[in-house]
C-alpha cells in the first residue's frame, strides 16, 4: 500500500452521495489500507460510502446554513493538528470541493495537486496525474514534503465499483471557532427546473459553440437534444459570451462528460474543450473548418455549415 | 466603496502553450494579456463602485518581468490604479504561493470593502486561489458568484450550484469569485486607453510585502513534476465533406449506436 490512510470528502445532492465521491472511494481502496470519509451529511451517507469501501464517516455537525468550505476545512485541519488526520485527502473538483481544498491548504500550509485524473505511486508516496494541453500530455506531480497530501480529483476519472462493505460507523468531527471567515450564510436555495437528463449523466450530449453564429441559433442544439433525449452542452466561448449559463459548459473549466454519443455543433475544439469530452465513446462533429481540432477526436466528422446540416438532421429525426 | 480585483496576465490563449523541458513549467515568454476570465470581475467591480456612488477599483497582479500589458487593459476599462508584484523569486510559484503574494498585496492596498477574483485562471485553472486568499486574510468568501449586490455593509450573492443557485449573505469585507459571462465587460474607450497610460502602477518586490523568498516560488512549492508523458490518443475517424446529404450519415451512425 502506498499510504496508510486516505480521507475522501463526501458530497451529496438531494440526499444522494455524488458519483464522484463513489469514484474517489473506489480508487482510494486500491491505494490505502484505511479509507474514511469526511462529510456534512453524516448517517445519510454511511450506507453508501460503506458499500464503496469506507469504514468510518467523520461527520462535521453544525454546518446548516453555512457554505461548507470553511467548516469542513477547519474540521480536517483540527484532526491533522491533533495527529488524527489522514496521509492524503481526496476532494472532487466541484464548487464545494475546491472551496474546502483552498481553505485547507492554507490551514495546513500545504500545496494542492489539482485537476487530477489518476492517482499513482511515486517514490513511496501518492502522485497525481494531470492532463495539460487539452489532454495531449499528462504530467505526474508528487509532493515534496510530508505534509497532508491534498488532491482535487476531476469527476469521471475512475469507474465506481462497490466493495460490498457494511455501513460505515459515524463519528463527529468538530470545527471549533470559525471567526470572521465563517460569516457567510446561505439564506435561500434555488433549484433550477430541469427538463431532460443532466449533462453529467446523459447518454447523449449535444453541444454547441461559437460556430452557431448567434445566441438564437443555440435553439438548434436544444431541439436536437430534445429529439435524442440528450443533455445540451456548450463550449466555454459561448458561455463567456453569455449565450447559455455556466452550468452548460463542457471542458477543462466546466463539466467533464463521457456519454455514449457526443455531438459537437460549431465547436472548433479548443484544448480547453477537448479535455472535457474526449473520453466520450463516440464523437460526431460538425464544423466548417476542416482544420478544426475537433476532427482529431471525431469518429464521424462533417466538414460543413452547421446552419445547413443541423436543420436537416433535426427534420430527419422528427420524421422518424 | 473600494473594490480590489485580482487579475492575472497570461500568455495569449490563441498561442498554443508549451512546457519548458528543463523547469517543467509553462513557458512564459512573449507578451502577456489580461486573462479574459478576469474581465468579468473588473466589470462587476466598476458597476458596484458606480452603484455605491463613490470609491474606486484597484487591481492587484503578480507577473514576471514587470509586465503591465494586461493591467493597462483593465485600467483602460476604468480601474483607478494597480499594485504589481514582480520578482524573480516568484518563478515556479504554485497556487498557495500565489495566494500568499496576492493577499499581502491586497493588504498593501488597504481599506478594501470587497475583493473580487475570477473563479479560475485560463492558463492554470487550479480554481483554489480565491479561497486561499480569503483564508490568509481571515475573511468570509463566496465562490462562483452569478450576481452581486451590496446593501450597506452586507453583501448578497447568487452562488452557482450543481442544482441551481444559493442566495448567500456575508458581511463585508469579503472575497468573491465571479463566474465568467455573468456581466458584459465594457470595451475600453479611446479616452480610457489614453488615460490608462498615466494611471499609477505600484510595482513591488516580495521584500516590500514582507514575504520570505523561501515561502514562494520553487522554494515554497511543495510539489514537483516527476514525469511528462504523451496521453493516449483516439483513433482517427471518418471525416466527410457536406454535400447537402451528409446528415443521413449522422442519422445512420446514431441508429447504429442505438441512440435513435
Amino acid at each position: 500500500m502506498t499510504v496508510s490512510k486516505i480521507w475522501v470528502f463526501a458530497e451529496a445532492t438531494e440526499g444522494k452521495v455524488t458519483n464522484t465521491t463513489l469514484e474517489m472511494l473506489t480508487k482510494a481502496r486500491e491505494l490505502a489500507d484505511t479509507v474514511e470519509v469526511v462529510t456534512a451529511f453524516g448517517a445519510d451517507v454511511a450506507g453508501d460510502v460503506g458499500n464503496y469501501g469506507a469504514t468510518k464517516v467523520f461527520n462535521v455537525p453544525g454546518t446548516e446554513g453555512k457554505l461548507l468550505g470553511v467548516p469542513i476545512a477547519a474540521a480536517i485541519a483540527a484532526a491533522v493538528e491533533a495527529g488524527n488526520g489522514p496521509d492524503a485527502v481526496l476532494l472532487a473538483t466541484s464548487y464545494t470541493g475546491r472551496d474546502v481544498a483552498g481553505r485547507l491548504s492554507v490551514k495546513v500550509d500545504a500545496t494542492v495537486i489539482t485537476n487530477v485524473v489518476d492517482l499513482v505511486e511515486r517514490d513511496g508516496g501518492l502522485a497525481g496525474v494531470e492532463p495539460v494541453f487539452g489532454g495531449a500530455t499528462d504530467v505526474v506531480t508528487k509532493f515534496t514534503t510530508d505534509k497532508l497530501g491534498i488532491f482535487l480529483v476531476r469527476p469521471k476519472s475512475f469507474a465506481p465499483e462497490e466493495s460490498g462493505g457494511a455501513a460505515a460507523s459515524v463519528e463527529d468531527l468538530s470545527f471549533g471557532d470559525l471567526g470572521a471567515s465563517g460569516a457567510a450564510k446561505v439564506t435561500d436555495v434555488f433549484v433550477e427546473e430541469k427538463t431532460g437528463p443532466s449533462l453529467d449523466e446523459a447518454a447523449v450530449v449535444v453541444a454547441g459553440g461559437r460556430g452557431l453564429g448567434e445566441k438564437d441559433n443555440f435553439q438548434m442544439v436544444e431541439d436536437l437534444a430534445k429529439l435524442l433525449s440528450a443533455a445540451p452542452g456548450a463550449s466555454r466561448a459561448i458561455v463567456d459570451a453569455g449565450w447559455v449559463p455556466y452550468s452548460y459548459q463542457v471542458g477543462q473549466t466546466g463539466k467533464v462528460v463521457k456519454p455514449t454519443v457526443y455531438i459537437a455543433a460549431g465547436i472548433s475544439g479548443a484544448t480547453q474543450h477537448l479535455v472535457g469530452m474526449k473520453g466520450s465513446k463516440n464523437i460526431i462533429a460538425i464544423n466548417k473548418d476542416p482544420e478544426a481540432p475537433i476532427f482529431s477526436v471525431a469518429d464521424l466528422g462533417i466538414v460543413g455549415d452547421v446552419h445547413k446540416v443541423m436543420p436537416k438532421l433535426i427534420e430527419a429525426l422528427k420524421a422518424r | 466603496m473600494n473594490v480590489v480585483v485580482c487579475v492575472k496576465q497570461i500568455p495569449d490563449p490563441a498561442d498554443p502553450g508549451a512546457l519548458d523541458p528543463s523547469t517543467k513549467t509553462l513557458k512564459r515568454d512573449g507578451k502577456l494579456i489580461l486573462d479574459e476570465s478576469d474581465s468579468y470581475g473588473v466589470e462587476m467591480a466598476l458597476q458596484l463602485v458606480d452603484t455605491a456612488g463613490g470609491g474606486e477599483v484597484t487591481l492587484v497582479s503578480m507577473a514576471p518581468n514587470s509586465e503591465v500589458g494586461g493591467l493597462r487593459t483593465a485600467l483602460a476599462m476604468g480601474a483607478a490604479k494597480a499594485v504589481l508584484v514582480s520578482d524573480d523569486a516568484l518563478a515556479g510559484s504554485d497556487a498557495l504561493g500565489t495566494a500568499k503574494v496576492l493577499a499581502k498585496a491586497i493588504e498593501r492596498v488597504g481599506d478594501a470593502d470587497l475583493i473580487l477574483t475570477a473563479t479560475e485562471s485560463s492558463d492554470g485553472y487550479t480554481g483554489i486561489v480565491p479561497e486561499q486568499i480569503a483564508e490568509l486574510l481571515s475573511l468570509p468568501s463566496v465562490t462562483f458568484a452569478k450576481e452581486i449586490t451590496v446593501e450597506g455593509s452586507t453583501l448578497k450573492v447568487q452562488r452557482q450550484t450543481e442544482a441551481g443557485y444559493d442566495e448567500v449573505e456575508s458581511p463585508l469585507p469579503a472575497v468573491v469569485s465571479v463566474t465568467a459571462g455573468v456581466v458584459e465587460p465594457r470595451y475600453p474607450s479611446f479616452k480610457g486607453i489614453m488615460a490608462a497610460k498615466s494611471k499609477p502602477v505600484d510595482e513591488v518586490k516580495i521584500a516590500d510585502l514582507g514575504i520570505d523568498a523561501s515561502s514562494v516560488g520553487w522554494a515554497g512549492g511543495g510539489q514537483e513534476i516527476v514525469e511528462i508523458a504523451q496521453a493516449e490518443t483516439r483513433e482517427a475517424g471518418t471525416i466527410i465533406e457536406d454535400d447537402g446529404e451528409s446528415f443521413t450519415k449522422i442519422v445512420d451512425f446514431l441508429a447504429e449506436l442505438k441512440a435513435i
